[in-house]
């Protein structure tokens, strides 16, 4: 086993994880406070990139073009909940499931229409698009320490904003118990569309991170969506911490799975085995995984208080 | 006056029945239309549209309808529109597709079904070899051939140590076969990624990385080429190992990879700058009509259109003359942008195959330019196990 190879994944699955996180941390607040099972929210991680594609283009700097993609994005998101998703908090989840289904066909045609079929390319500063020297003689990216590092800062203020701020205790006693929170008088429309806006935004960041390493295109968030449930049912719907949590496993798993099973395999059966069957198995670790919670820790690593 | 009266009946008389013996060519064409891969399924249709123009939209008397069919890069899709083709439309020629998945389960709904089914791109090995058929044709190559011209071209090279990747399905596996099939030295990494799913390449970068190889090679078609070139980049692996791909740095790729891919080396079968009149008139016409230097895809579209025409017209329009369409393309017959060439026993082209470089030309665009021959009349290594022969 090469050990700097080992690190070098591990920050790899991180800075997968850190994505999964931001995506996880909107979704997982929506489906835990407002009760809405929200199939768009790939969408709005690809609606970030485009703002971000955009706005780079019109500014000439990326910095520039993220600053801006992240409050358009929230208040893109808000929009969309006032308009469309605000009539579906009484039905049932098939209802949600399918309306918000729609909505990404949507917004598919929505962004093919403005942006055309083929997709785009954020382009980078100089600093950000080569890789730099780290401890041990590990080379990285760049761009995707950036990523890590904003991810944590996020992570952070996440916290500091859930656990300090009043806007962050009603956004936990909404996640416990929700009738409760309105039968005191929160004006509980408002609190749903800034909690909608807020989980945007985190999409829109992680789509606009997204767009520098793989393109800008139609239908971008839909895999990642997919991995990104698995995520939340792993780590409790309704917590972030949980999200958090299960987002870095998720990561790392995933990434060292694809890095060492062919290896590992490559010990127990003959090569031509280990070649075929070692893609497919890595590919299937994160639900192997999530069927393991399931079966012994149904509610998730770290379920919301009272939920 | 009388005379002249017989003389404009009976030219009616002609016009009418002309009319009635010449039924219309009907052609199915299956590709990608939308989502990221739609570009290339664009690029295709606009090159069948030119060949269309280019035959005065007929073919000999006849005339042509055109039916585009999207398989969303979806085997099931690709299965179920081969069908409505085939069953509803009752096209007399299936055509297109891109990807080898998609070909593969698209086959057992048109071959034998009635119509000639011809590959615009796709050359999995099976339909090469065990599963070949009377009434399929390749206008493209058989999958392994292009990269086994690349591993020609890398022991001519020097090296030694070689890391490959590439997307684990149909297309990828004959494209790892083919390269492992004449490369000499040490295979010291091999990476099948999940496809289409897997546009992240972090983890196989860096293994990449410390296993230090001469060179590296891959096949990634579609947007997960460009996507690859960018991540190498900055990984910092550009500069410092040599990367060699096939069918992943195209004229849809080049003007959004710019330098990435610039002097970057590909093995292929055609170029955009291959000498011979069909392909000058092609290419000029081409680039007239949508602005762009055409793909390989397009090249084969193209050529798709003429094999077809030469089998319409070698029977004067009677598409109830299966036999007689079958050995017209089998002469291959045909102004192809190719050159000529000849087809194998079982319907994949017998073709040269050139060693080509990715870079600008004299007005600044990125382009492909042909460097040196590997190949003279390649046969692919399915042949042998076809069991057709004429």
């Amino acid at each position: 086993m090469n050990w700097i190879l080992l690190l070098e994944q591990t920050l790899n699955g991180f800075q997968f994880g850190i994505l999964l996180f931001l995506l996880a941390a909107g979704l997982t607040l929506i489906f835990g406070i407002m009760d809405l099972i929200n199939l768009a929210h790939g969408s709005l991680y690809m609606m970030g990139a485009y703002f971000a594609a955009t706005f780079t283009s019109w500014t000439d700097s990326f910095l520039l073009g993220a600053l801006l993609a992240v409050p358009a994005s929230m208040i893109f998101g808000m929009l969309v909940e006032m308009i469309a998703l605000r009539t579906l908090y009484t039905r049932n989840h098939l209802d949600q499931v399918l309306a918000t289904f729609g909505l990404i066909l949507f917004f598919n045609e929505f962004v093919r229409l403005i942006w055309g079929p083929i997709g785009l390319d954020i382009p980078l500063p100089e600093v950000l698009n080569g890789s730099v020297d780290l401890f041990f003689g590990i080379r990285y990216p760049a761009f995707r320490l950036v990523i890590i590092a904003v991810g944590i800062l996020v992570a952070f203020l996440l916290y500091l904003l859930v656990s300090r701020t009043k806007l962050g205790m009603l956004i936990r006693a909404g996640a416990s118990n929700r009738q409760m929170v309105s039968a005191l008088g929160v004006n509980i429309n408002f609190l749903y569309t800034l909690v909608f806006g807020l989980g945007a935004a985190l999409a829109g960041l992680a789509g606009l991170m997204a767009g520098p390493i793989m393109t800008v295109e139609i239908g971008m968030g839909e895999g990642i969506l997919i991995i990104t449930l698995v995520v939340i049912v792993i780590g409790g719907v309704g917590s972030i911490k949980g999200a958090f949590v299960a987002a870095l496993l998720v990561g790392l798993i995933d990434t060292v799975g694809r890095s060492f099973l062919p290896d590992i395999l490559g010990l127990f059966f003959s090569n031509d085995v280990a070649d075929t069957a070692a893609p497919a198995i890595s590919s299937m670790l994160i639900y192997l995984l999530m069927a393991l919670i399931l079966a012994i820790r149904p509610q998730g690593l770290f379920p919301p208080k009272g939920a | 006056m009388k005379f002249r009266l017989l003389g404009a009946l009976s030219l009616g008389a002609m016009l009418i029945t002309q009319v009635a013996v010449a039924e219309t060519v009907k052609i199915g064409f299956v590709t990608t239309l939308t989502g990221g891969a739609g570009a290339i399924g664009n690029d295709m249709r606009d090159a069948v549209e030119l060949a269309l123009d280019h035959l005065g939209r007929k073919m000999g008397n006849s005339d042509v309808q055109m039916f585009y069919e999207d398989d969303t890069f979806k085997p099931a899709v690709g299965k179920q529109k081969t069908e409505k083709l085939v069953k509803k439309d009752k096209v007399h020629f299936v055509t297109g597709y891109i990807w080898s998945h998609v070909l593969m389960a698209s086959r057992n709904s048109a071959v034998g079904k009635g119509p000639f089914m011809i590959t615009s791109n796709a050359g999995p090995g099976p339909v090469a070899g065990k599963l070949c058929h009377e009434d399929f044709f390749s206008a493209s190559w058989q999958n392994d051939q292009t990269t086994m011209a690349m591993g020609e071209v890398l022991n001519q090279l020097g090296i030694k140590n070689l890391y490959i990747m590439a997307p684990n399905y149909a297309a990828g596996k004959g494209m790892v076969a083919g390269v492992t099939r004449t490369f000499k030295g040490n295979i010291v990494g091999k990476d099948m990624t999940k496809f289409p799913a897997q546009l992240d390449f972090s983890a196989e970068l860096a293994k990449i990385r410390a296993a230090k190889p001469d060179a590296v090679f891959v096949f990634y078609p579609g947007k997960h080429g460009m996507q690859f070139f960018k991540q190498y980049s900055q990984a910092g692996l550009k500069g410092s190992i040599p990367l060699y791909s096939a069918f992943t740095v195209d004229s849809l790729s080049l003007p959004r990879m710019k330098d990435l891919a610039e002097d970057s080396l590909m093995t292929m079968f055609w170029a955009p700058d291959l000498d011979n009149a069909v392909n000058k008139r092609f290419v000029a016409d081409y680039r007239k009509k949508t602005g762009r230097y055409p793909t390989f895809y397009a090249a084969q579209s193209y050529d798709t259109i003429m094999l077809i025409n030469s089998a319409v017209t070698a029977v004067g329009g009677d598409l109830s003359n299966k036999d007689g369409m079958r050995d017209a393309m089998r002469k291959a017959n045909f102004p192809s942008v190719r050159g000529a060439f000849k087809y194998g026993n079982n319907h994949f082209p017998i073709q040269n195959f050139y060693l080509r470089k990715a870079v600008k030309d004299v007005d600044g665009n990125y382009t492909t330019s042909i460097v040196k021959t590997v190949y003279t009349n390649h046969q692919d290594p399915y042949a042998k196990d076809c069991k057709m022969s004429w």
